[in-house]
């Protein structure tokens, strides 16, 4: 299991073989494990890494202490990572974009853009009607249901309101390049999120 | 270090060396052509008509007058692999930088030399 933290920089083409394809750009760790969790003490197995070291003003004097006694600098992003064994890890371990391959498959979670309250033809996708010929139903979602029977809107009937800004993970991506010496990775495809947004990266639970 | 410059580094990767040209050169662009399992090239001669896009996604339309006085444009990506090289033939003085009023030019196209 391979897994790191990354920042979303942006998206560009390059060339594998004689084709283009679309690729993300994404700054990743270095990483550094600042815990392990264990089933013993915490009651699971994880590994907790550390992404961008910051001034020790921005944290708080506990977690102070958790980066002290790891003998590592404060850092602004703690995310954990569930691993079997958490004895393959060793506390102040450093993890760089250096682990992955080109051609590894990978998992990447993000947090997708807030839309705010969304129509129903932004939020499902619904058709709307014409804009224009004198009609006046434009991007209204339509009739939500029956009459007498059953009088009521089934649960879970698409309709407007929020959309975006959750967690989504996209599956069996697919690392093309690596600049181990920058700590980039370009994967295949698109990332959830905005640039700069907040990535997590490990291998593929269901490869292909 | 802006993100701009960090998705540059990526694509410097895979950026070759290329001669400068502008629009209103003609250009002599070695194209590799795949024909079955066999490999071979295939010279394109053209004036450079546009060049557009930045980085790995910059392309450029070569416009050349074929057989029978039909034109014919081919917009190559600047750093596709399947160009083996390009040759810059001759360096044209124009005063635009999209030579698109070439499409309806009847007869000779006539550009001044560019001295360097």
């Amino acid at each position: 299991m391979k897994f790191i933290i990354a920042r979303k920089i942006g998206m560009t083409r390059l060339w594998k073989d004689d084709k283009v394809i679309p690729v993300t750009v994404l700054k990743a760790g270095p990483c550094y494990v600042v815990q392990k969790k264990t089933v013993e003490k915490d009651g699971y197995n994880a590994v907790q890494l550390g992404f961008e070291e910051v001034s020790e003003k921005k944290v708080t004097k506990p977690m102070l202490g958790v980066f002290k006694k790891a003998n590592l600098k404060p850092m602004r992003v703690l995310k954990e990572f569930r691993v079997d064994d958490v004895d393959k890890y060793t506390v102040g371990q450093e993890i760089t974009v250096a682990i992955f391959e080109e051609g590894d498959k990978i998992d990447i979670t993000g947090w997708s853009k807030g839309r705010g309250f969304a129509g129903a033809m932004k939020r499902w996708n619904f058709q709307g009607g014409p804009r224009a010929h004198g009609a006046k139903f434009h991007r209204e979602l339509g009739s939500v249901g029956q009459h007498t029977e059953p009088a009521r809107i089934f649960k879970g009937k698409k309709m407007p309101g929020r959309y975006g800004n959750e967690r989504i993970t996209i599956l069996n991506s697919e690392v093309v390049k690596i600049d181990p010496e920058n700590h980039l990775l370009a994967v295949k495809g698109g990332v959830p999120g905005a640039r700069g947004s907040l990535v997590l990266i490990r291998s593929a639970v269901k490869p292909k | 270090m802006s993100m701009d410059n960090l998705v540059r580094i990526i694509e410097k990767t895979q950026m070759k060396e290329v001669p400068e040209f502008r629009p209103g050169d003609t250009v002599r662009v070695h194209v590799k052509v795949k024909e079955g399992d066999k490999e071979r090239i295939q010279a394109y001669e053209g004036i450079v008509i546009s060049i557009r896009g930045s980085g790995i996604s910059k392309t450029f339309t070569v416009r050349r007058i074929a057989a029978g006085g039909i034109g014919v444009e081919r917009i190559f990506p600047l750093y596709a692999p399947t160009i083996d090289k390009i040759e810059v033939v001759r360096r044209g003085k124009v005063r635009r930088a999209k030579l698109y009023y070439l499409r309806d030019v009847k007869g000779k196209v006539k550009i001044k030399e560019r001295k360097q």
